[in-house]
């Protein structure tokens, strides 16, 4: 399924993996793209946010799309003029009305909520969402935006390598 | 998960001897968390200095853990690392909590 091509680099992406739909493989799939020189060399505070976006994606596709089932997904990390352009790819159940969630914060008052906070990760710290609904399984894009000069001299750097 | 507890006079301080509480450790550290708080009783001061990073289902296991202790069991955080403390308060769960910055006075200091 291609991406988006208004946001899509136009040369392959520098990271791609494939991991099963396992909340263990999400994690080891963590450690190793927070070590690729893609990440590896950026501010701390974009670090951070890269790991929690990229959690939150993964996990919603392993409790979501996925509900528990074994499955493949399919990760892709690579530059863009903007920031880093996520794209990630399930063979699982659809999103719920084919649609991104809102991702709206649950209400903080009476009974605390125990979940519903992933899409409002991911919304507040992701720009450029689409979601398609292929034949096949659903794919998603999003930018993880870098603004300050900073994080774009160590993008640059780390686009090098 | 590894937690270690310590009694003080004023609460039992949990430190997380775990550098993450995601998707693949939440339910453990919630059932870590009854086991060793449940011979006790007071304040819960949770320590998460060593915890660099906690996902939306960790966020979820502390909320739980708040819950299990039930509404005259205080929970309180303590040490929350720039990974944690973002998630915190994208989700605005940091007006919920109170949040120290160091171990409160009397609390041993943990590393």
């Amino acid at each position: 399924m291609p991406a988006d091509a208004a946001v899509m680099p136009q040369q392959a992406p520098p990271l791609q993996l494939c991991l099963r739909a396992d909340p263990l493989a999400v994690r080891h799939t963590l450690a190793r793209v927070m070590a690729d020189p893609l990440l590896a060399r950026l501010d701390p505070d974009l670090r951070d946010r890269a790991e929690i976006l990229l959690a939150e994606v993964l996990n919603n596709i392993v409790e979501h799309a996925y509900a528990g089932q074994p499955g493949p997904i399919r990760l892709c990390i690579g530059p863009n003029p903007t920031g880093l352009l996520i794209l990630a790819e399930d063979e699982g159940r659809p999103m719920p009305a084919a649609r991104l969630p809102p991702g709206d914060l649950p209400p903080l008052t009476g009974d605390l909520p125990e979940g519903g906070f992933g899409w409002c990760l991911i919304r507040s710290l992701a720009t450029s969402l689409t979601y398609r609904r292929g034949p096949n399984g659903n794919c998603l894009t999003l930018i993880l935006p870098i603004n300050d000069s900073a994080d774009s001299a160590g993008l640059a750097r780390s686009q090098k390598n | 998960m590894d937690l270690l507890a310590k009694p003080t006079p004023e609460h039992l301080v949990v430190q997380v001897l775990a550098d993450r509480i995601d998707a693949a450790g939440a339910i453990r550290f919630k059932d870590g968390m009854r086991e060793i708080t449940q011979r006790s009783s007071g304040p819960v001061l949770l320590d998460l200095s060593q915890v660099r990073f906690l996902d939306s289902s960790g966020l979820g296991a502390v909320v739980a853990v708040m819950k299990l202790l039930g509404p005259d069991r205080r929970l309180e955080l303590a040490r929350l690392t720039p990974a944690v403390q973002k998630v915190f308060r994208l989700t605005r769960m940091d007006s919920i909590f109170t949040i120290h910055e160091t171990l409160p006075e009397g609390a041993p200091h943990a590393r």
